[in-house]
């Protein structure tokens, strides 16, 4: 596995490697949705379709790592997540569907982070924040770099996106 | 096995009801409280006494490693052991809720065995 180098300062800025980082946040997110939800899931090719979906989970990542990673679902794949982490059918998941998507953001920053040498000591996570709606957009008012992966699950696609300043 | 009572500390809730179910599959005969900060923890804990504590570390209102450095300020808190489970799981974080007075540290994402592992020999189980 390809890992990153970092400067020597105080509070080292991780060098950006897509090649490298890609499958990662792919193996983050596939063992959060295995260990928590027992759900095996199938990562699809990227695509230039627009994300659709009214649920999204974003969580902050400042230090060596400053940006946003963020999972956008069907309401109906939010439903059925937090069935799944609860041990529960999803037609009795109620506002439970917005806090188990938050928390399954949270744990794939968390454990992309700490794949990174030496990033995890350096990079804090804010608390999850949920959007509901379709009709959005996002602008950074920096540049930056964005990583994408996309999985099916439960026959819908879901989005997982990293979004980096530089 | 004997009777505990655990206060599960997280924002989410979720997770709380996650950490139940796992301590109530490692074998425990649990009552449980649940708070979604230290702060709100630490108010349950002036009108209650429990054997456990498992918290989160990235809260808001009051963060968990502030919760277990106030938690030592207290007698009759000090004694009680404190499990993290959380997502910042880097070295600096462990090193820094042990020395605090943590006594054990959980990983998100976890299984109900890691669950297991950790929490049953903090109680002597």
């Amino acid at each position: 596995m390809t890992m990153t180098s970092f400067s020597q300062s105080p509070l080292p800025t991780a060098a950006f490697d897509r090649e490298a980082w890609t499958p990662l946040l792919a193996l983050s997110a596939r063992e959060v949705f295995d260990i928590m939800l027992g759900t095996r899931l199938k990562q699809q090719p990227p695509s230039a379709d627009p994300h659709v979906g009214e649920f999204t989970a974003l969580v902050g990542l400042a230090g060596s790592l400053c940006g946003v990673l963020s999972i956008r679902c069907a309401d109906q794949s939010a439903r059925i997540m937090a069935g799944k982490m609860l041990g529960m059918p999803p037609e009795e998941v109620d506002n439970d569907s917005w806090d188990a998507l938050g928390e399954i953001a949270n744990m794939i920053a968390g454990n992309f982070k700490n794949k990174l040498s030496g990033v995890g000591n350096n990079c804090m996570l804010s608390v999850p924040t949920i959007i509901v709606g379709r009709e959005y957009e996002t602008h950074s008012l920096a540049g930056g770099h964005t990583i994408e992966v996309v999985f099916e699950f439960e026959q819908q696609l879901l989005w997982v996106t990293l979004k980096l300043q530089e | 096995m004997s009777h505990i009572r655990a206060l599960i500390v997280d924002d989410s809730s979720v997770m709380r009801k996650i950490v139940e179910r796992s301590l109530r599959q490692a074998g425990l005969d649990l009552a449980v409280l649940e708070a979604s900060n230290g702060a709100e923890a630490l108010g349950l804990l002036d009108t209650n006494s429990v054997d456990l504590i498992l918290s989160d570390i990235n809260m808001p209102v009051m963060d968990g490693l502030e919760f277990v450095r106030q938690l030592q300020t207290v007698d009759k808190l000090r004694g009680v052991p404190v499990v993290m489970i959380t997502t910042e799981g880097s070295e600096s974080n462990v090193v820094q809720a042990l020395s605090l007075g943590a006594k054990g540290y959980i990983r998100k994402p976890f299984t109900p065995d890691q669950v297991k592992e950790h929490v049953l020999p903090v109680l002597g189980l």
